[in-house]
């Protein structure tokens, strides 16, 4: 908890840095920053006045040099650190890599398959809900504060959910004629390369730098 | 003749307690040779050929395939390894993100090596006209691209017999001329579900029509198609 602001901060300098390497839209990196600031100013406001030894009724010096400030700023810098760097890290990535990389990394496959299986057949769901849902609009179904919309949209989830049953025990069966007996294989495909020693050196210059500027 | 590849022996089947899907439905499939199976919705077209593959079991009567009588799913474990099954809905089949996994999928299953695989993926992706596609994101492609794909995963398999549901249901023209010539070529011995009668009249050497239970030969096209 107790890190140092100067380290935090120059996490967070150094997290902008990789940010303007990924060629990212800049409106969009702003755009997932927005959550994680709100969450920041609504503690920037809240910690000054509930930190312990602050004074009963403490006039605005004491509030901004309290310990609850520091401690708010120092979230806000972590938090935007930490998003900056699942955005470069993990942000970059596609699924299909991320899946295959968890796989490498000894995950379960259940998991690993939980997201991939999700990530493909998503799109189908949606499809069909949207199909569903066209489908009643052109009967006349206009969402109101009703009985009938909570039932006819009860409905519609209900069906999705036994559309969606049924479609994986169709899938079950396909990849059973495929010869499945419960057992994944995976294609290698990824091959360590000279970026990834660039990459892996630069990561440890980096969290060495973090790690030295914590513990001096 | 030969020993037939697939026999139906008075074969009957239906959903728990429900009338009977087909009732006493005998049926051969010999080496090299194409039949259709054509049929009303709900006729039982689907359900004759998952009897097949063992996906479900007859209530009476006997399915024997290669040779041997199958009964228990670990008879039909041989079984889906020497037959290739095509579904109706490609969305069913194509269930990983990229066209090369997804075709890898069969030939990993068979315990293949991971270089005999890829020789395998490239060597049947070619064959179906779709080389570099290795890379595409399955559920992206087209619903003719789509069709080729599964069929080039079930390919992969090198499988004797082919089982093939509708294999162009929901194509355009050109699409489904094309899944019907590449069906041509093939050498496998198939049992090709359609409603698409012309098409299965050219590539088809004999016919049967499921109807009421019933399983029997007819000439395409039919009067009417």
């Amino acid at each position: 908890m107790a890190s140092r602001l100067e380290t935090v901060a120059l996490a967070l300098v150094l997290a902008v840095v990789a940010t303007s390497c990924c060629r990212l839209s800049p409106r969009e990196i702003l755009r997932r920053l927005a959550p994680v600031n709100l969450f920041a100013c609504m503690v920037l406001v809240v910690l000054p006045w509930s930190t312990a030894g602050a004074a009963s009724s403490p006039d605005a010096a004491t509030l901004l040099g309290s310990r609850g400030l520091y401690l708010g700023v120092q979230v806000a810098v972590k938090a935007n650190a930490m998003v900056l760097w699942i955005i470069v890290l993990l942000g970059t990535l596609d699924f299909t890599t991320l899946g295959h990389a968890l796989r490498h990394l000894r995950v379960p496959g259940k998991l690993v398959h939980l997201l991939l299986f999700t990530v493909r057949y998503v799109d189908v769901l949606h499809a069909e809900y949207l199909r569903l849902r066209m489908a009643m609009k052109l009967r006349g179904f206009r969402p109101r504060v009703s009985w009938h919309t909570y039932r006819s949209l009860g409905y519609l989830i209900g069906m999705l959910l036994v559309r969606s049953l049924d479609r994986s025990e169709r899938i079950l069966a396909a990849m059973k004629c495929r010869g499945f007996r419960g057992q994944f294989h995976l294609l290698d495909h990824f091959a360590f390369s000279m970026r990834d020693v660039w990459f892996v050196l630069v990561l440890s210059i980096v969290l060495g730098a973090l790690g030295w500027g914590e513990l001096r | 003749m030969s020993e037939p590849l697939v026999r139906l022996d008075r074969v009957e089947f239906g959903y728990e307690r429900g009338r009977a899907v087909l009732s006493d439905c005998s049926f051969c499939l010999h080496r090299g040779e194409r039949v259709g199976l054509v049929g009303p919705i709900g006729s039982g077209k689907t359900s004759l050929l998952r009897l097949v593959v063992g996906l479900t079991r007859p209530r009476a009567g006997r399915v024997e395939v290669f040779g041997r009588d199958r009964v228990h799913e670990a008879d039909f474990h041989e079984v889906r390894r020497r037959i290739g099954y095509l579904f109706q809905d490609a969305d069913d089949q194509l269930f990983c993100p990229t066209v090369l996994e997804d075709v890898a999928f069969g030939p990993l299953n068979l315990g293949k090596s991971r270089g005999e695989v890829r020789t395998i993926v490239a060597q049947t992706l070619a064959q179906l006209g779709l080389s570099g596609y290795e890379e595409r994101i399955a559920y992206r492609l087209s619903g003719g691209e789509k069709r080729l794909v599964a069929l080039a995963g079930v390919l992969a398999m090198q499988p004797e017999v082919l089982l093939l549901d509708e294999p162009t249901a929901g194509l355009d023209e050109v699409s489904a001329d094309r899944v019907m010539d590449i069906l041509c070529t093939l050498p496998q011995a198939m049992m090709i579900v359609s409603h698409d009668h012309v098409h299965l009249a050219r590539i088809a050497h004999a016919c049967w029509a499921l109807s009421d239970g019933k399983l029997d030969p007819v000439t395409l096209p039919l009067p009417g198609h």
